[in-house]
């Protein structure tokens, strides 16, 4: 072991690239390993959407009637699948940012030589990780027992539109937690997104809704995605995909906006 | 691989000059919230190998100081210093360990999940078994951090300050709320860094923790350092003796003589404070031919603490 002279700070920590990346894996892989075994968040993200999907795509199907251009069987997995990412990755980032942040826990990390990024980015990578699950298992559903019909092309396709998709939430999910407490968390983002994914035409397609409704939609970040998931199946409203691409990127340079001004001020004010 | 570890404490003590180099320093340093003022120009010195407690009631502005050094807050005026850079960057913290007080740890973690994830950030950890031992952690290593008692979590925090073994550790009132037993075993480990060369800042309103730890006590009161010396020091500064005993005398009498700071009832007899026993003893044996059950002591900390803090606040 060298015997460098330890009046020095050793400032060439900032480290071989191998110990950095070393760092941010095992943030994520413990961030993940922390949510999967909260049966609280684990179960419900997965659960809630493939309970949808079996109830309103599977069983109440009606013969896979045809919901502009694709049967309902079709048509409910890039729907659902944007409900459930949204939802993996907005209680993934937010709550437990929340909790960690007001709870006193991210300031032990704090006081540690962690790369902040390394936390957020495993907060990221959660979101990204459910979401993909949640997509993944919506898929099986409808290709074993509601007769849907795609290309490995095509499931490649919209498993990574949607997960491509869950960052614009991620970085919603990583605004919010900066602006509740640990308590209101889960409430609050209940409170924005339910009404959101409904308002979106996530859970009535959105042809079927009121107009005014419809155009209302095009404000809101969870109807881009879901158009941009439906376009590869072949469904959907059929506009352009760089409005919706557009959309989501806005979206999401806004939310880090925010989430960035949030860990300024814990910065300047936990943080003195 | 112990070996060659101690052969490294060995190099450290001698690098940095057998325990006498200051390490870690506050210098006319000012830290405000707002309006709060919770340290004012504190000037504060941390050398190697030592043991500093830094004693205070709540509020006094001892997490203020430890924050300052971890590098969680800025001050508002004077210096920081760790290892001769600024604790905001991480490269000086890759040295610092600190144990703080929270309010909730990821639950379903298991401890050496914990632990391997904290040992990460640092460039030259400790081995897993070792930071085990010294934590007394190796009989729940796989349990999750939701299942263990308050005891065993203080014990896991700790492991997290000592696991990249850093040469200096921040401790933020690391017993409170633990039982007798759990206490004495974090001591115990407490102890042992020592031993082992580092360097500990301890933060407690606990005197008695003070007085058996610290090879130091810095008594701080309202953001400022009202005393500052060994524990044998503190309690001499005030030169106070408690004298017990039972008798027949009226307390108000008691009260009124001279050199007497305090009297109060103490179950059937009585307990007096004062600067000095004897002339008391002398008055209180010439007007009482059945005083009994004397006892004389001198203050312990705990009384130092209060008349330091109980002038401070007076004085304020």
């Amino acid at each position: 072991m060298a015997t460098a002279p330890l009046t020095v700070v050793d400032s060439s920590w900032v480290g071989p690239l191998s110990q950095t990346l070393a760092i941010y894996f095992k943030e994520a892989k413990y961030e993940f390993l922390t949510r999967l075994r909260l049966r609280a968040y684990s179960i419900s993200t997965i659960t809630f959407p493939l309970m949808f999907y079996v109830l309103f795509g599977l069983v109440l199907n009606q013969k896979d009637a045809p919901v502009g251009g694709v049967g309902i069987a079709t048509y409910l997995i890039p729907s659902y699948g944007t409900f459930g990412v949204m939802g993996a990755s907005l209680f993934g980032t937010a709550s437990g940012l929340a909790a960690e942040r007001g709870l006193g826990w991210l300031q032990v990390k704090r006081a540690s030589p962690m790369p902040p990024f390394a936390y957020f980015m495993a907060k990221v990578a959660l979101g990204m990780m459910f979401s993909a699950i949640v997509v993944t298992l919506l898929l099986l559903l409808g290709v074993l027992f509601g007769g849907v019909h795609l290309t490995l092309t095509n499931a490649a396709e919209l498993v990574a539109t949607l997960v491509a998709g869950s960052l614009p939430f991620c970085a919603m999910g990583l605004a919010i937690g900066y602006f509740v407490g640990p308590n209101s968390a889960v409430a609050t983002i209940n409170l924005i997104y339910l009404p959101l994914s409904f308002c979106s035409g996530l859970w009535i397609p959105i042809m079927f809704l009121p107009k005014l409704m419809q155009q209302i939609a095009h404000f809101l970040p969870p109807y881009h995605l879901a158009q941009l998931a439906l376009s590869v199946v072949g469904g959907g409203q059929h506009e352009s995909n760089w409005i919706h691409w557009e959309a989501l990127i806005g979206f999401s340079l806004v939310c880090l906006g925010v989430a960035r001004l949030g860990f300024q001020r814990d910065e300047g004010k936990t943080y003195g | 691989m112990i070996a060659a570890l101690e052969e490294t404490q060995e190099l450290r003590k001698q690098a940095t000059g057998n325990g006498g180099a200051v390490i870690a320093s506050l210098r006319r340093t000012s830290k405000n919230y707002g309006e709060v003022q919770a340290l004012r120009q504190v000037d504060f010195t941390i050398r190697a190998g030592e043991l500093v407690a830094l004693l205070g009631p709540n509020g006094a502005g001892k997490t203020t100081a430890v924050k300052l050094f971890l590098g969680l807050a800025k001050p508002t005026t004077g210096t920081v210093s760790v290892f001769g850079g600024n604790p905001i960057h991480a490269e000086v913290r890759t040295r610092i360990g600190a144990m703080l007080q929270v309010a909730k740890v990821p639950e379903t973690l298991r401890v050496r999940e914990h632990i391997d994830l904290f040992s990460s950030y640092y460039p030259r950890p400790l081995p897993l078994d070792e930071i085990l031992t010294l934590a007394g952690l190796q009989e729940i290593k796989d349990r999750e951090f939701g299942e263990l008692s308050g005891g065993q979590r203080q014990r896991v925090l700790f492991a997290l300050a000592l696991c990249g073994d850093p040469d200096i550790l921040f401790l933020d009132e690391p017993t409170v709320g633990l039982d007798v037993e759990s206490r004495r075993v974090l001591w115990e480990e407490i102890r042992r860094l020592i031993a082992r060369g580092k360097t500990v800042l301890l933060t407690t309103h606990y005197l008695e923790e003070a007085d058996a730890l610290a090879d130091r006590v810095v008594v701080i009161n309202r953001g400022e350092i009202i005393a500052e010396g060994t524990p044998t020091e503190i309690k001499a500064s005030t030169a106070g003796r408690r004298i017990r005993c039972v008798t027949s005398l009226d307390i108000e009498m008691v009260r009124a003589l001279p050199g007497v700071i305090e009297v109060r009832r103490d179950r059937e007899g009585i307990e007096i404070r004062a600067r000095a026993a004897e002339s008391i003893l002398r008055e209180l044996l010439m007007r009482d031919a059945g005083l009994s059950n004397i006892e004389v002591n001198s203050a312990g900390l705990e009384e130092a603490f209060l008349a330091l803090t109980g002038t401070n606040n007076d004085a304020a």
